[in-house]
């Protein structure tokens, strides 16, 4: 049983890290880098942005910046 | 901004303003003594490694049985890959790229939570595969397997190895060491007023010509499909919905919607067979190809000045996921199903230039057929510009640029490996143009046979037989390499699960992602193009500088999709068949741009003065220039008219002189009044693209000369500022490097996320 739980413990960690790193690759933990970013660095006593604030903020930027893609 | 490069403290441990912080990079000394330590697992690891591949290799090349297992192609690949990343990519790392991990990188001093954003070596990896990698290695070795399976896995294999990573690798250290910058501003750093517009000039209509095949792949492979079209087109609604409910319902939740968006595409595939078995669903969706490719025009003007949120960024979304996703279902359906392959190692058009898959002798043109997968100019502007922003580490450019390049390489095999285990006969039938076939069942039949292959006897029932199974009215002439992999694709799948019932289903899923891929690199070469153009103009009227000007981007859209779109009109019109013609065009223009962002990649060398060492960049450089200018002066003087543009320019303006009214495959005197349009058009984009490319060339090697010449080397690099931060190199730390990870985990979060503001202040 123990063995069974180890097993199905550390499947379920493996699964958790493949998650984290796909929705890495696909620029969905944008926001939550952000945030670790500002925690940081932020300047003292300025708020950062809200997700929606952030996104819109992010999509703006894109509209100015294409980036490519190759074939 | 001119600094010449030094460290005021030396790397390594100990050293560090901060004394209260780990150490930011592994001491150099460690790194080498772990890196030379051969411990008798690591020897047997890499003597077993070379062996597998040495066998593998000999399997392929040499052994001639009945058939080969396609298992050989991958471990002949992969342990190549092995072998090259680590002793070449490492011997390049040493001598030429000098990484220094107590440097910041942009991602640390100009972090901004936004853009500049550090990024995990591994996730990067991921996001900058997904940017390199579309259906270019997907279509060009399918092309190229008309010559047998040897010359095109021996190119795809040796070139990316000296060429195609060492490129990627090259760029995007240099732009990282240049705060992000991209290929078209190093050049005009690097190679002064003349080169910098030539290379520009070069970028973008080679762009236009990319762009406009790419799409030409699309439309050929929609063409009188109605389930194609159905499943393809609602990908537009699809990415619609995804970007209103990612501006307005729940921002940020790409996960989510991505899943969503996945799951609306497969219901999509599936529907679309229902939508072509009934009648007003066969009659609305049944397009020419004519037809489709203004559709595919309106769509590329409409995507690229519609706000990115609400098409294009969702359509990269699901691009990417379906990316990650089929390219490990294709390895593992390869491993699994391990196809037995009965194609010729070197096929009877390999001594010839007269294939109807694409004309021309094997050198120069099987290494401009494949270009993606081997050698990719098109990824400079990739491996500059956005990757560079996000590296945490100066020494994770190897693993992301090399490394990056090798994954598109092994997706080209593939690829290869795809389109070489359908039968010969219908792979010709499929690949030979209208005009060789008629487009009927009984002409490709009846041509396919005629050309004399060994073992080649396609019949009828073959061929409607294959069109029944994946759902299709006809095979014959399904041009553009994107059909006969999503034909090669199903046959392998439905061996693992599903049967042959769902062969139509999995054919349709390949042309869903191909085109996918597609129309995304179409809609973001269009906007790229544009934002290049207007700052182009904008040097002369300096209101196309301004991106806020709404007529000044729509005009400049409008000029871009004009050019590309209207050489998509000339290929889907060609009397000649488009693919055929148009295709070594494509490979041509993007080896030039490798060319030129190699002759970038040299002058920037010799500017740090590693000029022992300047042949790592030469070899692929000479190379590139020899196959493309070869290629280009035959295309350009050939008196072949099949190899020829101008030879068959004339021919046809001779002809019709003479009054005749038809010429070859040209039945009629519209169609040999527009062989002799495209044929101009041709020819003359060759010269162009040629001559703007060596240009670049030449000024890259003045430049080189010069350097060696005054032995001061000028480094356009951004100032040193010292690292803050520690990350590992590679895939997996070594134990030095872990030692270290495990000493910064300690720290609080605050304390090592990278950042400008960091620490003791350092101004930028």
């Amino acid at each position: 049983m123990n063995a069974l739980n180890a097993v199905l413990a550390s499947t379920g960690r493996r699964a958790g890290q493949a998650r984290r790193w796909f929705s890495g690759v696909m620029g969905a933990d944008k926001y939550q880098r952000y945030r670790e970013f500002h925690a940081a660095h932020g300047q003292p006593g300025e708020a950062p942005m809200t997700e929606r604030e952030f996104w819109r903020d992010w999509q703006d930027y894109q509209e100015k910046n294409p980036q490519g893609r190759c074939c | 901004m001119s600094t010449t490069v030094h460290p005021p403290s030396g790397g390594g441990s100990g050293s560090q303003p901060d004394m209260e912080l780990p150490p930011v990079a592994v001491d150099p000394e460690v790194l080498e003594a772990e890196h030379r330590r051969w411990t008798p697992a690591k020897i047997a690891m890499w003597v077993a490694i070379a062996l597998l591949g040495g066998v593998a290799w000999a399997m392929i090349a040499i052994v001639r049985g009945e058939t080969i297992n396609a298992i050989w192609f991958v471990l002949a690949a992969v342990c190549s890959y092995l072998i090259a990343y680590r002793f070449y990519a490492k011997f390049i790392e040493a001598k030429l790229v000098q990484p220094d991990d107590t440097r910041a990188t942009p991602a640390e001093y100009k972090a901004n939570g936004r853009d500049y954003l550090a990024t995990d070596r591994r996730v990067l990896y991921g996001h900058h595969f997904a940017a390199i990698a579309g259906a270019g290695p997907l279509v060009g070795p399918v092309l190229a397997a008309q010559m047998g399976y040897l010359p095109g896995t021996i190119w795809i294999v040796v070139g990316v190895i000296l060429a195609g990573a060492v490129q990627d690798y090259l760029v995007l250290f240099f732009s990282m060491r240049r705060g992000g910058r991209s290929l078209g501003q190093m050049a005009r750093e690097e190679l002064g007023v003349v080169g910098g517009w030539a290379a520009i000039i070069a970028t973008l209509t080679i762009m236009v010509i990319i762009v406009a095949i790419l799409a030409l792949v699309v439309v050929n492979a929609l063409g009188e499909s109605p389930w194609g079209v159905f499943s393809v087109g609602m990908t537009i609604p699809i990415a619609l919905f995804m970007g209103l409910y990612l501006r307005y319902i729940r921002p940020g939740k790409v996960m989510e919607i991505s899943v969503i968006g996945f799951a609306l595409l497969m219901l999509a595939i599936v529907a679309g067979g229902w939508v072509a078995e009934s009648s007003w669903g066969a009659e609305l969706f049944t397009l020419e190809r004519t037809t489709l490719a203004w559709l595919v025009i309106a769509y590329g003007f409409i995507a690229a000045i519609l706000p990115v949120w609400l098409l294009l960024s969702p359509r990269d979304y699901l691009s990417t996921f379906m990316k990650v996703g089929v390219i490990v279902l294709l390895a593992l359906a390869i491993v699994v199903v391990r196809p037995e392959i009965s194609v010729p190692a070197v096929s009877e058009f390999a001594g010839r230039s007269d294939g109807p898959v694409f004309a021309g002798a094997l050198f120069p043109f099987l290494f401009v057929t494949i270009a993606c997968g081997a050698l990719s100019g098109f990824h400079a502007l990739i491996a500059s510009g956005t990757t560079p922003k996000m590296v945490e580490k100066e020494r994770q450019t190897r693993m992301i640029g090399y490394g990056g390049m090798l994954m598109e390489s092994f997706v080209a095999i593939m690829a290869l490996v795809a389109a070489i285990s359908i039968d010969r006969g219908i792979y010709f039938a499929m690949n030979s143009s209208a005009a060789a076939t008629g487009g009927t069942v009984e002409g490709a039949v009846a041509w396919v046979n005629s050309l004399g292959l060994t073992g080649v006897n396609v019949t009828p029932e073959m061929l409607q037989g294959t069109a029944d199974a994946v759902g299709e009215e006809t095979i014959v002439s399904r041009t553009g390499g994107a059909p006969t992999l999503a034909v090669g694709l199903s046959h392998i799948m439905q061996q693992w699960f599903g049967g042959p019932g769902l062969m139509s289903f999995w054919y349709h899923f390949a042309i869903m992602f191909e085109a996918l891929f597609i129309l995304t690199a179409v809609d973001a070469g269009t906007r790229v193009a544009r934002f290049m153009l207007q700052d182009s103009l904008g040097n002369f009227v300096p209101k196309f500088a301004d991106t806020n000007w709404r007529l000044g981007s729509w005009l400049t859209t409008a000029i871009m999709v004009a050019g590309w779109g209207s050489i998509l009109i000339l290929g889907v019109t060609d009397p000649l068949g488009g693919i055929n013609t148009f295709f070594p065009l494509f490979g041509i223009a993007n080896q030039l741009l490798a060319a030129i962002a190699l002759s970038v990649c040299l002058a920037i060398a010799a500017s740090r003065g590693s000029f022992k060492y300047l042949w790592i960049i030469v070899i692929p450089l000479v190379f590139d220039l020899v196959v493309t200018v070869v290629g280009s002066y035959q295309k350009i003087f050939s008196d072949n008219p099949a190899v020829g543009y101008w030879a068959n320019h004339n021919a046809f303006k001779q002809a019709l002189a003479a009054g005749e009214t038809s010429h070859g495959t040209a039945k009629t005197v519209e169609a040999m009044e527009a062989v002799v349009r495209n044929t101009a058009v041709q020819g003359t984009l060759s010269i162009v693209f040629v001559v703007l490319s060596l240009i670049v060339a030449i000024t890259a090697i003045l430049r080189t000369i010069r350097c060696f010449r005054e032995r001061t080397p000028e480094v356009h690099e951004d100032p040193y500022v010292p690292s803050k931060f520690f990350a590992p190199a590679g895939f997996v730390p070594t134990a030095a490097e872990k030692d270290l990870e495990n000493q910064w985990a300690e720290l609080p979060l605050e304390v090592r996320t990278p950042g400008a503001a960091h620490g003791h202040g350092h101004g930028h």
